[in-house]
């Protein structure tokens, strides 16, 4: 094929069609690059970072998730570098998050060796637990702001844009629009946010009742009033 | 948290069909997913899929098999809610009671005074076999299911003019739309998956969307013309539509040559049908009929999509023909992306068709009054010669209004709650009252249920095997994912054992055969009577679900109908007249009344009330505009009176722009104010279909106090 592109990826020779990111092309050589906020049906914004890759000549770490393939590129994706800058990605998510319901994100700590107290001086992020409505809960001390929820919330999905980023830098958080609990929001609850967060910062109530220790039995003798706490009656 | 096991199946709300993953632990589904790789919905839900699936746990479920304490006598029949008026008795004892009870009213008054209600909720192998059980038993065609209350006016009108009744296309082939006609149909509420493709194909396809619809749905943000027709004026306006892409030329002679009939008679129909009439019938600016026409008709791949805005009427055939006939007129039907497209309401109400719940056919759409069909099935199920009744049987509508001494004495009611669906509640209230027999078959006692004699706890459909028939006519695979809450046992197990007691008391020399052990055994039995369910096998619907007709065990099935010809051949057109809806606005009852679903809740209510669901929306409340909220001096929240000539209700009211002034929408969930107490039952001639879309209101300012069992309204901020 003429129009294919070839390039190499960890010394392997690969040819695919342009337009391929860096990732798609090195998971077609059984190349596995990881990802965070990366989903597959979900559009790719290169905001967690740990997808990088070293690609030669460019000047930065290059984001696999977006970046596409051009001819003669070579890639290598696990280079000491692209180690380092992961580990310190991943160091820096475990000093602000609670991780422990991403197990995959626990893996990764894992796999790359990370100092979990690499920042001992940083401030965890510790907003409570938003319990405003009967369907799911948000738990934002989970949040890592990989932005999937914002996206299938909006043109990835649904269409409902219910919720979006607030505050900057270290206070982002997502949250409604003038922090409105979610039933007065456009949220119909379709739960897409739930069904893409990858750390169980979203869960279903049930969920979250089952793992605060209440039996099934006592979940759904729950009346309307105390399925839904916090939420505002009229 | 971590699962003990996740279950791929299909979700038991809409007629989308979505995938879902249950995640049990326990026994307890406690999350629900979807594939992201799944055909039909690419991993999105709504909030029924997602989180509707609770009532399954629910606290007033009832799993044990219950009898009347006190024998209830025809005209003095009254409805037990609570269990106290209710013995628990084994199933043996339930069944026995009903078998005697059945067949002793069949012995006694024969096939006529048999009817029964299957279910679009249910499976197409617990709708095949209680039909078969009515038909081969009792002798007996009273046999049909909510679809009359839905899209009967759609399915005759499609078999009238092609010769099939499905939606001609693939939902997610709606990208392939240029232009796409959207009528009589709230998709973001009650095909929530279809409007996300909807949506997409807008806002990323460069697809445009004309919304014809009375109501200020959401789907208007996205149109590039909204006609906001009166309720009940579709004729006019769709026919308008064809008498300008008559007038202009930009009908599609080579399509209309080759594969219609009937033209020239239709054009001449059409000649009267001047913008200027259909503005002065609907109230639609003549401009946008204009625009519309040529839009649609200019369009490469043009198609339509409809709900029951369209069928529920009492012209609901001819609104369903005048939308038919646009499709001929322009060719716009048999391409990708160009079609027909009824949108199905229940989980299974295209399988509970196909599999024969129907008063006229038998399963296949297989006319009972045709004599070969007959002795095909006579043969099939070991019935002697002549054996099986020719004639049609009642319509859900009919069977109510035929309960009486000389009529109809036994109901058995799978899932369905006529009680809620029907229209003019108080004159099916009366009906139900007299009736010899009835056997309710469910999961909860509901307004129907409550008047029963018996009571047979079912499963859900999370604790049971089967297949549901989507609305684009795909056969999908329905999976057990816990054991049975309680004594309730599977439809299809009920119906069984059931049928195995009446055959022996009614000393039948063959059996008709019941002794299936797997489900996936009636469908095989179904299949090879049926010929577009020939190629469905379990097996070969593991993962992915088949679109039918498959015709052998081969056939890779069908995405999009008619590339050929239609089943009837060439496409008919059928010459219209506008008539005006059965009952119009006058000064007593000034306005508009019309009925349909909100997003949180299914229908009569049975399931979504009793689950978590209602928490979102826990109230009925009339929708009113602005202009016309003023003029009656109400506010948004106020309790209102709503009559028609039939019965009145008191509930809140929500002054909102999504209704346009004059017409008035309430939704039927809530038995606390029954919008179908309002409603009309007079029915189109043709299909039987009830006019829930328009019947005339009046509507004053109540008391707070007047709100039969008020709850704390709940806070909303979605339109």
């Amino acid at each position: 094929m003429t129009n294919q592109i070839t390039l190499t990826i960890d010394e392997k020779e690969i040819l695919v069609p342009p337009g391929t990111t860096i990732l798609k092309a090195a998971q077609s050589v059984g190349i596995n690059i990881p990802t965070i906020c990366y989903h597959d049906y979900c559009t790719a914004n290169a905001l967690c970072r740990i997808c990088v890759v070293e690609v030669e000549g460019a000047r930065t770490l290059v984001p696999a998730c977006v970046a596409q393939v051009s001819n003669n590129m070579r890639v290598r994706t696990n280079s000491e570098r692209v180690i380092r800058a992961r580990r310190t990605i991943l160091e820096m998510l475990a000093s602000s998050v609670d991780l422990s319901d991403a197990p995959d994100i626990l893996a990764m700590l894992q796999e790359y060796q990370v100092d979990t107290n690499r920042f001992p001086e940083a401030e965890e992020r510790k907003p409570s637990v938003i319990d405003d409505n009967p369907m799911y809960i948000r738990d934002y001390a989970k949040c890592i702001l990989c932005w999937r929820c914002v996206q299938v919330c909006a043109t990835d999905a649904q269409y409902t844009f219910a919720i979006n980023f607030s505050g900057r830098g270290y206070e982002t958080q997502i949250g409604t629009f003038y922090d409105k609990p979610i039933p007065e929001t456009t949220c119909v609850f379709c739960g897409q946010c739930v069904g893409v967060c990858p750390t169980g910062a979203l869960k279903p109530k049930k969920q979250w009742l089952l793992e605060q220790g209440l039996p099934p039995a006592e979940i759904v003798q729950l009346t309307r009033f105390n399925r839904s706490a916090n939420s505002r009656c009229r | 948290m971590q699962p003990d096991h996740v279950t791929l199946t299909t979700c038991p709300y809409c007629g989308v069909g979505c995938n879902l993953e249950l995640h049990v632990r326990n026994n307890f589904i406690y999350r629900v997913t979807s594939p992201f790789d799944s055909v039909v919905n690419h991993g999105n839900l709504c909030v029924k899929g997602r989180f509707g699936y609770d009532f399954i746990y629910s606290p007033k479920r009832v799993t044990t098999p219950l009898i009347r304490k006190d024998q209830q006598k025809p005209g003095r029949r009254h409805q037990a809610f609570g269990l106290d008026q209710w013995r628990e008795v084994s199933w043996e004892e339930a069944l026995e009671f009903t078998a005697n009870r059945l067949t002793e009213i069949y012995q006694r008054h024969g096939s006529h005074a048999m009817s029964v209600y299957c279910c679009a909720k249910a499976t197409n192998e617990d709708n095949y076999l209680l039909q078969k059980m009515f038909r081969t038993l009792f002798r007996t065609n009273n046999i049909d299911h909510c679809t009359r209350l839905c899209h009967a006016g759609s399915v005759v009108a499609l078999q009238m003019a092609i010769g099939s009744s499905a939606m001609s296309n693939t939902a997610a082939e709606v990208i392939h739309n240029d232009v796409f006609i959207l009528t009589g149909s709230n998709v973001t509420e009650n095909h929530p998956i279809i409007a996300l493709q909807m949506k997409a194909a807008i806002e990323k396809y460069g697809a445009k969307l004309i919304v014809v619809d009375p109501r200020r749905i959401e789907m208007v943000n996205y149109a590039t013309l909204w006609l906001a027709q009166k309720p009940g004026t579709d004729v006019a306006v769709f026919s308008a539509m064809a008498h300008v892409i008559l007038k202009e030329g930009l009908h599609n002679r080579k399509f209309i040559e080759e594969r219609t009939e009937n033209f020239e008679e239709f054009v001449a129909s059409m000649e009267k049908f001047t913008p200027e009439y259909a503005e002065h019938i609907s109230g639609v600016d003549r401009q946008l009929i204009i625009q519309a026409a040529r839009m649609y008709a200019q369009a490469k791949n043009g198609a339509i999509y409809w709900a029951l805005g369209i069928p529920e009427h009492s012209h609901g055939t001819d609104n369903a023909l005048s939308l038919i006939n646009l499709a001929l007129l322009t060719g716009h039907i048999g391409r990708l992306g160009t079609g027909l497209n009824p949108l199905r309401g229940q989980n299974n109400v295209q399988g509970a068709s196909d599999s024969g719940a129907m008063p006229w056919h038998y399963p296949g759409y297989q006319p009972v009054d045709d004599e070969q069909i007959a002795q095909k099935f006579e043969k099939a199920w070991n019935i002697e010669p002549g054996g099986l009744n020719r004639k049609r049987g009642l319509t859900t509508t009919e069977i109510i209004g035929s309960i009486g001494p000389n009529g109809v004495r036994a109901l058995y009611i799978m899932g369905e709650n006529p009680m809620m669906s029907e229209p003019n509640l108080n004159h099916t209230r009366h009906q139900m009252e007299q009736l010899e027999f009835l056997v309710a078959q469910d999961l909860f006692i509901n307004e129907s249920g409550a008047f029963a004699d018996v009571f047979l706890p079912a499963t859900s459909w999370a604790e049971k095997d089967g297949t549901f028939t989507n609305t684009d006519r795909r056969v999908q695979r329905v999976r057990q994912t816990i054991p049975p809450i309680g004594q309730s046992r599977p439809d299809w197990e009920i119906i069984c054992d059931l049928a195995k007691r009446i055959e022996k008391r009614l000393n039948r020399p063959y059996t008709a055969y019941w002794d299936y052990t797997h489900p996936s055994e009636v469908m095989e039995e179904m299949g090879r009577l049926v010929p577009d369910y020939a190629g469905i096998r379990y097996e070969r619907i593991e993962k992915v679900g088949l679109q039918t007709p498959v015709w052998d065990v081969n056939h890779p099935g069908t995405t999009y109908l008619f590339s050929e010809d239609f089943p009837r051949g060439r496409g008919k057109f059928h010459p219209l007249e506008y008539k005006p809806s059965a009952e119009m606005p006058d000064e007593v009852y000034p306005f508009i009344l019309t009925t349909g679903r909100v997003l949180e809740h299914w229908h009569g209510g049975t399931l979504t009330r009793n689950s978590w669901l209602d928490d979102l929306y826990p109230e009925a409340l009339i929708e009113i505009n602005f202009l016309d909220a003023q003029k009656l001096g109400i506010e948004n929240g106020n309790a209102v009176r709503v009559s028609s000539r039939r019965g009145t209700i008191v509930l809140r009211c929500k002054v909102t722009e999504k209704t346009t002034p004059g017409v008035v929408f309430i939704p039927f969930h809530f038995a606390e104010a029954a919008a179908n107490i309002l409603t009309n039952d007079v029915i189109d001639p043709q299909a039987k279909i009830p006019e829930y879309k328009v019947s005339a209101v009046q509507i004053s300012p109540a008391q707070e106090g007047e709100i039969y069992k008020p709850v704390l309204s709940q806070k909303r901020g979605r339109y």
